[in-house]
């Protein structure tokens, strides 16, 4: 029976028909005096644990461009199937991209066979589209799961290695968290001391690695159940201004105003908060 | 086989290839340790305030490096950009004091400190010295003053200025509170002591939040006719 896969065909190698283009599009854009636009990285401290019962993931909030915070709660962890979620490290588009179309195909796959997802399916999945690709696409992935063979942690690296492993780190601040991890630890752990270690270990990047930061979310995957604990520490409050600054009506100069009526009807309200963190 | 994008020209033809030889892989005298640095001038006060973390690339050399160097009783100098440069700078500039006073028999005023900031930047014009310096103290009629330079000693006097990695988030603020820019049917009342303290703590507070260099904890230097207090407020640790 033919697997059935969304979004793309994939024929052979990968195509360097973008190439020749992309060159000459740089080429135009300097001789104007620009640079071309570069991709948001995510900067980032991701990691995971297998313990007793299950995988636990971790990863921080926070989305850099350059060395500006653009997103100082962003979520990391990624849906896969029920029972596999997945952290990314590296462009934010393409770990946010390829662990969404993963995800599609895997559904489609789960219901051809009739079985909820492997893990090391959605490895080799991961694995062949990155390979494909030649690195090209920059996500680093660390992808947990349960399924009916048991708890299992992969890391996943853009050129399209893959190590099965009980405890990884991903990220800038990787080498922090793994610090915490080579000194705390243990096969078999119990549910609470896992979510304090990666904890730990996610709050070691935050405070020693400038490209993470602000909270800490945790994913605790077990067999048949998942807790997506968003955030499971907020680490760094919002630092709290006393002076007010707050303008009255009037305060921005109007040069020119221009006023057309429409005449409208309200058929349909609906009311949508904005998140002003 | 495989070609990467690398292989084509900016015409879009393929690249000859070549041999170019052995590749030089340039040494960088020079290094990032990031900060910032904010100086007002008011009245019959000013301030001078920094972060006071040390950084290089990703990692946090120091939590507790502050930029402010006391000069004289009455002028402070903030110092961000390379720690190497901002280190010797501070030594030379307290030597040349020592020996006006020596030679003069009096302190050197904040203005003369700036002039001879200047000179000694342009000294290295063809290797400069990689600081981002922010004067502030009172000057002769004991009124606040704030000199602003680059790092090969062009310089002016200001009201507020800021300098450093969140200079670009801090000044437009500054602007708007201090210098009363974009703004119409507003009150234009002097700024005191309090309120431009205030008004340093909530920048900075913000400048956090945004950008990765700066944070741990803000060293604001009052400079007033008594003499120099020093204020620590902490600030993100992330």
């Amino acid at each position: 029976m033919a697997t059935v896969s969304v979004c793309q065909y994939h024929r052979g190698g990968f195509s360097f028909e973008n190439c020749k283009r992309n060159a000459l599009l740089e080429a135009d854009i300097n001789k104007l005096g620009f640079s071309s636009p570069a991709a948001r990285k995510t900067g980032t401290t991701i990691c995971g644990v297998v313990y007793k019962d299950g995988v636990v993931l971790g990863a921080d909030t926070r989305a850099t461009e350059g060395m500006v915070v653009a997103d100082k709660n962003c979520s990391k962890i990624h849906y896969i199937s029920p029972n596999v979620y997945c952290c990314g490290a590296g462009t934010a588009a393409d770990t946010e991209m390829t662990t969404q179309i993963i995800s599609s195909n895997l559904e489609l796959h789960s219901l051809s066979t009739g079985r909820l997802p492997r893990v090391a399916t959605a490895n080799r999945m991961l694995k062949q589209m990155l390979f494909r690709y030649q690195g090209y696409i920059g996500a680093a992935l660390v992808l947990g799961g349960v399924d009916s063979t048991g708890p299992q942690l992969y890391s996943i690296y853009p050129h399209g290695s893959t190590d099965k492993l009980p405890y990884v780190t991903m990220g800038s601040g990787s080498l922090a968290a793994m610090a915490v991890f080579e000194d705390r630890y243990r096969p078999n752990m119990e549910e609470e001391e896992a979510k304090r270690l990666v904890r730990d270990a996610i709050a070691a990047g935050i405070f020693n690695d400038l490209g993470s930061g602000s909270n800490i979310d945790l994913c605790v995957i077990t067999k048949g159940k998942v807790d997506y604990l968003r955030p499971h520490d907020v680490a760094n409050k919002k630092g709290v201004r006393t002076g007010n600054y707050r303008y009255k009506h009037g305060t921005t100069g109007v040069l020119t105003k221009a006023v057309t009526h429409l005449n409208l009807e309200v058929v349909e309200e609906s009311v949508q908060t904005m998140d002003t963190t | 086989m495989m070609i990467s994008a690398r292989a084509y020209g900016d015409n879009g033809k393929m690249k000859e290839y070549h041999y170019t030889g052995p590749v030089e892989h340039k040494f960088s005298p020079y290094a990032f340790n990031g900060g910032t640095v904010l100086a007002v001038a008011g009245e019959d006060f000013a301030l001078v305030a920094s972060d006071t973390r040390l950084s290089e690339g990703y990692s946090i050399h120091s939590r507790d490096s502050p930029k402010c160097y006391k000069l004289t009783d009455t002028t402070v100098i903030g110092c961000s950009g390379f720690h190497g440069d901002c280190l010797t700078l501070t030594k030379i500039i307290e030597a040349r004091l020592k020996m006006y006073k020596h030679s003069n028999n009096k302190s050197m005023t904040s203005g003369a400190i700036a002039a001879m900031l200047s000179t000694i930047l342009y000294g290295k014009r063809f290797f400069p010295y990689y600081v981002y310096n922010i004067i502030g103290g009172l000057d002769e009629e004991g009124r606040g003053a704030v000199y602003s330079f680059d790092p090969v000693g062009s310089y002016q006097r200001d009201t507020y200025k800021a300098g450093g990695s969140a200079s670009a988030m801090l000044q437009p603020l500054l602007d708007n509170q201090i210098g009363f820019k974009n703004m119409e049917n507003v009150e234009q009342l002097p700024l005191t002591l309090e309120k431009a303290v205030q008004l340093v703590k909530d920048v900075f507070i913000s400048a956090a939040e945004r950008d990765v260099y700066t944070g741990d904890a803000l060293k604001i230097c009052i400079i007033t006719k008594e003499g120099i207090r020093e204020e620590i407020v902490p600030l993100r640790k992330d």
